[in-house]
């Protein structure tokens, strides 16, 4: 199978990145290139092989449930590309 | 004073031969005078570096100081600073200062050491040659044509060329070794969990791992006894008691067995680097380890692995980047959609780009079980592979990186040749477990890498291994001729 230039559009969408119209055909090649590589996988039978999410098969930790972070609201925001009383600005979402 | 190892600097600085604000200049001047020609550090942190210095002298007056009390250090710039820019070298965080440190800084705070500045590396760690950065492309001192590797390219190049005695680096696939086999220095990645993941820009979540880079074993078993241990702000973090690593770096290995696997030492791999890296398992062979070849069967399939795995968890991390909370935001977006979408093209490098869209396409709707959950059961089979191959051996022994370092440009058209870079060294990051690489000759005047690989928890062994092997060879005190 071959990605064609509306899925690498599709794709991009998904990935929420804005793609130059020109530099499509160069992704769409590299990234069947790459997949052409992980298609490799399909050579071995994993039927009753168990997924490994994690090296040491380590499950979440439980804690108590207290309090543990401070507020750092103002330090935060003070990075933030545009923020008001409080909160993150971003273009209009509700009319 | 810059050919020292932090074992004699420690004596120096304890002794009073030298103060720790002197040792901190003198590197300062070293990076002053080299780092336009290497391009090895993206933010200097001069003056926050003598206050650090004048608090250690102060330490030392008063008796108060640890080990590493006043010896300078250099730190990768994907590990939360606060108050220090923190860019992962990408245009995305090229104006994020940190609002908080990460663990391993604070730790290494907390001993005493002095942060010089933060490296250069490969955009939010991907890469094998330092070229994806958006602070331009790090030089290697051996050869400045060349590339340093990646994506810890800074922390090494700045070693190399002792601008810092030390540093630190992560390594996903293989950032922290394969600069380390291209500029002639010990680099080691820890089993996975062993080191606190908080505060470290997060690339993928169940393969990074932060660990030290520095000219020799001694040196990076002194920085590992710092950075090592259980933090309950990392979920993955093991609660596991720490060893001191410097108490077994004289132990013998006499009596070691060594596994050669097969898969190692075949296609691709360059026959001068194959024979510099036997030369080197002959060198142990002659203190009195045992060698056994081995067999991992499923090395071919730890790339097609690696570019599901990591991809697919760097697209869900790097998701934060959004331009709303922090880094880059496009100028007068005209809807959210418009933010999120032109922030993200603008502030992201095309390899960046690259894998997140394999990652966005791996996880996508209907393409779940044929790429990640196969790459998963895939894992599962390179892991067995190694438990498989400790029943008999100690350690395992092959190459670092297949080449030597390669000059701009060879490789960064072309992701997949890229790629192909880390072939040793992936497989050890899917599993989880620990490898060192350490000096072990020259090819064309080029430094080669000899890796060793442990099982889980097994750093110690590691650094004893290559301690003893710099016992007998002096590969890792060559210092490039233009940086002595």
């Amino acid at each position: 199978m071959s990605l064609d230039k509306n899925d690498v559009e599709k794709i991009a969408h998904l990935a929420r990145l804005a793609i130059q119209e020109d530099d499509i055909p160069h992704y769409a090649r590299d990234l069947n290139n790459i997949l052409n590589l992980v298609e490799q996988m399909s050579a071995v039978d994993t039927s009753d092989i168990l997924p490994m999410a994690h090296p040491l098969d380590a499950h979440q930790r439980l804690r108590p449930d207290e309090v543990t972070e401070v507020d750092q609201r103002e330090l935060f925001q003070s990075i933030a590309p545009k923020t008001e009383a409080g909160v993150y600005l971003v273009p209009q979402v509700i009319e | 004073m810059h050919n020292k190892s932090l074992s004699e600097l420690s004596t120096a600085l304890h002794s009073g031969d030298i103060s720790s604000v002197e040792l901190t200049q003198h590197y300062l001047d070293r990076i002053n005078k080299h780092n336009a020609e290497l391009n090895a550090f993206i933010t200097v942190t001069d003056a926050r570096a003598l206050e650090q210095a004048k608090a250690a002298d102060k330490l030392f007056a008063s008796k108060k100081a640890g080990a590493l009390t006043g010896i300078p250090l250099a730190h990768k710039d994907i590990f939360c600073t606060q108050g220090i820019r923190t860019s992962c070298a990408s245009k995305m965080l090229d104006k994020f200062i940190a609002p908080y440190n990460a663990t391993v800084v604070e730790k290494i705070d907390a001993s005493g050491m002095v942060t010089l500045g933060k490296t250069n590396m490969d955009e939010f760690a991907m890469g094998s040659s330092n070229e994806t950065s958006f602070y331009g492309p790090v030089k290697n001192p051996w050869d400045t044509d060349r590339v340093p590797g990646g994506s810890s390219g800074g922390s090494a190049s700045a070693i190399a060329a002792r601008l810092a005695p030390i540093a630190t680096g992560t390594d996903t696939g293989g950032s922290i070794r394969q600069p380390s086999s291209l500029c002639n220095l010990t680099g080691l990645k820890p089993t996975y969990g062993r080191v606190s993941r908080y505060g470290m820009i997060a690339f993928a979540s169940s393969l990074d791992q932060a660990g030290p880079m520095a000219t020799s074993a001694e040196d990076a078993a002194w920085l590992m006894n710092v950075m090592s241990g259980f933090d309950k702000r990392d979920s993955t973090s093991v609660d596991r008691d720490v060893p001191d690593y410097t108490a077994s770096l004289n132990d013998s290995v006499e009596g070691m067995t060594i596994g050669l696997p097969k898969e190692y030492f075949g296609e691709g791999l360059d026959s001068k680097v194959a024979a510099t890296v036997e030369a080197a398992i002959k060198t142990y062979e002659s203190m009195g380890a045992k060698i056994k070849e081995i067999s991992l069967p499923n090395t071919s399939l730890a790339i097609p692995t690696y570019y599901v795995v990591a991809p697919a968890e760097c697209s869900s991390n790097l998701s934060r980047m959004d331009g709303v909370r922090f880094g880059h935001r496009a100028e007068d977006p005209k809807d959210l959609m418009d933010l999120y979408t032109r922030s993200r093209g603008e502030g992201f490098g095309d390899e960046v780009k690259r894998r997140i869209m394999i990652g966005a396409y791996a996880l996508s709707a209907g393409y779940y079980d044929a790429y990640y959950l196969k790459a998963q059961q895939c894992r599962r089979l390179i892991s067995n592979d190694f438990q498989e191959a400790f029943k008999e051996v100690d350690v395992i022994m092959g190459p670092t990186a297949p080449t030597p370092a390669f000059r701009f440009g060879e490789k960064v058209n072309d992701p997949v040749a890229m790629y192909l870079e880390d072939i040793y060294t992936i497989n050890t990051n899917l599993a989880g477990i620990p490898s060192i690489s350490i000096p072990a000759g020259f090819v064309d005047g080029l430094p080669v890498g000899l890796q060793i690989i442990g099982n889980y928890f097994d750093e110690g062994r590691l650094l004893n291994a290559g301690h003893q092997y710099q016992q007998q060879t002096d590969w890792h005190q060559r210092v490039p001729e233009a940086f002595k």
